[in-house]
């Protein structure tokens, strides 16, 4: 990856005047670049990581992966399944698996009976979908490489020659 | 009446009394001054540790340390630095800080001098003294020792010269045509060297140079290197020297009757780090390499000069421009913006002048020290 992106993928709040004196390269420069990956796509978007649980308690969200088996279709694979599935604004990740299924759909629903339901009325209803199989998420400890549990501050001298 | 050593009770405590008692225990203050990683050691090395323990491994070990370990670090010497030795020709110490003790143990004579390019690591000097000898300080103003300084110190009682690059507390190296010159004059005056290498990985543009790469000084150099920085394992106390048969065979005796052996977990924390850990030191050292460049800039635009370091994880600007000592400007900067840096002074000859800032600590933080060191030196 490049290092433009590598910094900004840890940190999003770097200003360009940051990253161009960490990476001895000018600030001109470093704009540039950000702004050619804004456009092409390189860099999708800037979010913060939160932690959910954290927040004032909303309503519980439910999440769950459901485990999909296909049939490919000719010519199109898995693509056009694919995307009659990640249209839906419930699924909020999807991904193509190699094993025992085809594809793992992430499902986000207010409760277990709307996740249920679209499980049962809109995915395992679709032509090719052979079997699903759907596991509630519990408890989450790291996401996106980031734990979202607080790590004990640890406890440095204040001076070591 | 119960009395102490005569050597002991006339060494003045490390540092700068006043200083340093106040910063040790401030709690609200953003630290500048902590001369290791601000990394955990990565967590296979744990983990490792954690199955020597299941496995039981709480013994002794050899006096010279485990031989997997001995064989490793020799690999490694030989890999990235191009030096070569045997598995036989390396001792595992508690760190460099016993390599130190040990190597000048070994080779001092009472009356012996030992030339030592300062500023540098606060820790030869009195261990010298302790092994009864003198040290003898030379310094350059660029930082930048030469032959020539070298052997303007050389006395007929001259017995070893230190090398300690690249250098706490500055950051700067000595390049491979001085050191070169350098192993002439120890030829030249029979001397010993002892080579501190602990941050050698840590170099930035230039690849380091081991002066025990020079053909025919394995004999009297004495290599030290350990796993405190570049492996981010400092609370471990794991460090090794390099060396001839001869000298080892003598040197053991100290370890053997002051520690015995380096603790085996972090033996073992070590033998992992040589054989699995190449991929995290390369990017902690990225780290540091961005940190290097960011105060570099920073530290040129508010006044407090400095040449770009080359290694390590230190940089050690001019304060000239404040009219401050050294230690006004520490206790001032604690003072009045929270910030504490080490007075250059602490580090000897040529360090008044200057304070060494560590830059290993997180991003956000160096911003906001290199913020709150520029209001200080407006408000002089
Ligand atoms: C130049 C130098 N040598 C040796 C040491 C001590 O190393 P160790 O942790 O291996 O005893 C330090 C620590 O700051 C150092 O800067």
């Amino acid at each position: 990856m490049n290092e433009i992106a590598e910094l900004l993928q840890k940190d999003a709040r770097l200003t360009p005047e940051d990253i161009a004196s960490m990476l001895n390269k000018s600030v001109e420069d470093v704009r540039e670049k950000i702004r050619q990956m804004e456009d092409d796509g390189t860099i999708i978007k800037y979010s913060a990581v939160i932690n959910e649980e954290k927040l004032p308690k909303q309503k519980d969200k439910v999440v769950a992966f459901i485990e999909i088996q296909v049939q490919p279709e000719r010519e199109k694979g898995f693509d056009a399944i694919a995307e009659r599935i990640y249209q839906f604004p419930q699924v909020t990740s999807l991904y193509l698996m190699s094993g025992r299924y085809d594809l793992l759909v992430v499902v986000e629903g207010d409760n277990l009976k709307d996740v249920a339901f679209f499980v049962s009325d809109k995915l395992s209803t679709l032509d090719n979908v052979k079997s699903t199989a759907t596991h509630f998420l519990l408890k989450k400890y790291k996401e996106n490489g980031t734990m979202l549990f607080k790590q004990n501050k640890l406890e440095r001298l204040n001076v070591a020659l | 009446m119960l009395r102490f050593n005569n050597r002991i009770e006339q060494m003045p405590p490390s540092g700068i009394r006043k200083f340093f008692d106040l910063v040790i225990d401030a709690k609200d203050i953003i630290s500048l001054g902590v001369g290791e990683p601000d990394f955990v050691t990565p967590w296979h090395v744990r983990e490792r540790v954690f199955y020597s323990l299941e496995q039981g491994r709480t013994s002794y070990t050899s006096n010279w340390g485990l031989m997997e370990l001995r064989k490793e670090t020799a690999k490694y010497l030989k890999d990235r630095f191009a030096v070569n030795y045997d598995a036989s020709e390396i001792m595992i110490t508690v760190g460099v800080s016993e390599a130190v003790d040990i190597a000048l143990r070994t080779i001092l004579n009472e009356g012996d001098e030992v030339i030592l390019p300062e500023p540098t690591y606060v820790c030869y000097r009195p261990l010298a003294e302790l092994a009864g000898a003198k040290a003898v300080a030379v310094s350059n103003p660029s930082f930048k020792i030469t032959a020539d300084d070298i052997e303007k110190a050389v006395t007929p009682k001259s017995k070893v010269i230190i090398l300690s690059y690249p250098s706490n507390p500055t950051g700067y190296t000595i390049d491979r045509a001085e050191i070169e010159k350098i192993a002439e004059i120890a030829r030249k005056h029979d001397l010993w060297i002892i080579s501190d290498e602990i941050y050698g990985e840590l170099t930035y543009e230039k690849e380091h140079f081991s002066i025990a790469a020079v053909p025919g000084m394995k004999d009297r150099v004495i290599l030290m290197n350990g796993f405190s920085k570049a492996f981010a394992m400092t609370g471990w106390r794991l460090g090794y020297i390099a060396a001839s048969n001869d000298f080892l065979a003598q040197a053991v005796k100290i370890h053997q009757y002051a520690a015995l052996c380096a603790p085996i977990m972090a033996q073992y924390a070590a033998i992992e780090s040589l054989q699995r850990g190449m991929p995290e030191m390369e990017e902690m050292k990225k780290s540091y390499w961005r940190r290097r460049n960011y105060m570099f800039e920073a530290l040129n635009k508010i006044g407090m000069t400095v040449n770009r370091p080359e290694g390590a994880f230190y940089i050690f600007p001019s304060i000239e421009r404040s009219k401050l000592s050294s230690e006004e400007f520490a206790l001032g900067l604690l003072e009045k913006q929270r910030v504490a840096v080490i007075p250059g002074d602490v580090f000897g000859l040529g360090g008044e002048g200057r304070v060494r800032i560590c830059y290993a600590i997180d991003f956000e933080l160096l911003k906001e020290c290199v913020a709150r060191m520029e209001k200080f030196i407006k408000s002089l």
